[in-house]
């Protein structure tokens, strides 16, 4: 049986793919965020999973405003990196599992989630920048993926509580398959940040650092955080956090907090990130 | 024009210095927003900085966009229905960063910006609501 043995929360930020693709991940601005994912990093070599579920937003590259899925899962057997405005990340292909992408839209349909199935579709740093936080630069990415767009572009987000019920419905559908498989579920966006207009640069340190002791102890307390607070204490593209309950949902009830790290600044951003197994 | 009968909760239109893309500005800013994101392939960068206005015209713009693109006024491009992540296109087209714009949203330099975000960032507190941010001032 396929098994989700733990999840990922993770910030996205662009400006981290930048320094490690530019080589500055070693300067003073940059290094205390890298040696804070170095823990991480030699977790997941010892975890080793053999698939990745990375929830993640698409930032106007897969998906122009032609259409807005809400909610859509990656089912090809390979994603491109796309160009953002810059180029390309240097960043290997994302190869998918276009098998087990097939059975988890097929279960969570009759779950009543209704995914837009994506056949063709390129990746950006939404997904491929929790990538390298966790497996750094290898020549290959070292599992299988599959990747879960949430819009959290245009408002309103699904409700965090319409998240956690959905990572609760993707467990049943992994546990329904019959294959003897590791899979790790990442969460990623936020923390507290806000990019756009006069109030951009705003962090919430306190409000972050209540989100990730939820997400160990009480997610409940987090499913009923309206979408408003978000936006008003944690800054407008707070909202992505609602992507790590969807994570959170995923784990089953009980979990163990294995590492977690803040970080003020990346670029706009405070970062957060947590291990959770479980158990 | 008809309304919708059931009031929907707007309060995010009380947060100072922000602008929610939601489904109305969605709608507004659709044709500017294509605009933006045609600048994701290097040959319509190229075209674009060739000559901005004939480039715009290709797309179905309003006037005030048109002018706030050329401008390069982020402000007036969030307000009429401009969106972060695809205005960020036009910035990397320009050979700027994310953070520059950003920097420039809020009126500081770029080092200024990067001060503020290496103190912690800017709190919450006078920000939080559109009364908050005129007791502050």
């Amino acid at each position: 049986m396929a098994r989700i043995v733990a999840g990922v929360g993770t910030s996205h930020t662009p400006a981290i793919g930048a320094a490690v693709d530019n080589g500055k991940a070693g300067q003073p601005y940059w290094l205390p965020l890298f040696e804070g994912y170095e823990p991480a990093k030699r977790w997941i070599a010892e975890t080793k999973p053999d698939v990745a579920i990375v929830v993640y937003n698409d930032h106007v590259n897969a998906f122009d405003f032609k259409i807005v899925p809400t909610f859509a899962l990656g089912c090809a057997d390979e994603f491109p990196i796309a160009d953002e405005g810059w180029g390309p990340r240097p960043v290997p292909v994302v190869k998918g599992y276009p098998e087990l992408a097939a059975h988890l839209v097929q279960s969570l349909v009759l779950d009543e989630f209704d995914m837009t199935i994506v056949n063709e579709m390129q990746v950006d740093h939404g997904l491929t920048v929790p990538l390298t936080l966790l497996f750094g630069t290898p020549q290959a990415w070292p599992c299988r993926v599959i990747p879960l767009a949430v819009n959290v572009v245009q408002y309103p987000a699904p409700t965090g509580r319409r998240c956690y019920r959905l990572g609760q419905a993707i467990r049943k559908a992994v546990e329904g398959w019959d294959e003897d498989l590791k899979v790790v579920i990442f969460g990623t966006g936020g923390m507290s940040h806000q990019i756009q207009g006069p109030r951009a640069g705003l962090t919430n340190p306190a409000f972050d650092k209540t989100f990730l002791d939820g997400l160990s102890q009480d997610p409940q307390r987090l499913v009923r955080i309206p979408p408003i607070e978000y936006l008003r204490e944690a800054g407008a593209e707070a909202i992505e956090l609602v992507m790590w309950l969807i994570m959170r949902g995923a784990l089953g009830e009980k979990v163990e907090e294995v590492y977690r790290f803040y970080h003020i600044p990346a670029s706009s951003t405070a970062v957060g990130h947590i291990i959770l197994e479980c158990r | 024009m008809g309304k919708p009968k059931m009031v929907l909760d707007q309060t995010y239109e009380d947060i100072p210095g922000t602008w929610i893309f939601d489904a109305q500005r969605a709608r507004l800013g659709y044709h500017l927003n294509e605009f933006l994101y045609s600048l994701m392939k290097s040959s319509n960068r190229k075209e674009f900085l060739a000559d901005e206005r004939a480039y715009l015209m290709k797309f179905k713009m309003t006037e005030e966009q048109r002018e706030a693109v050329l401008k390069r006024d982020w402000n007036r491009l969030l307000e009429l229905g401009g969106v972060s992540y695809a205005l960020a296109k036009l910035a990397f087209t320009d050979g700027k960063s994310y953070q520059w714009m950003a920097s420039r949203m809020t009126g500081m330099t770029e080092q200024a910006y990067v001060d503020m975000m290496l103190k912690g960032g800017r709190s919450p507190d006078g920000w939080r609501s559109k009364s908050e941010r005129r007791g502050k001032r």
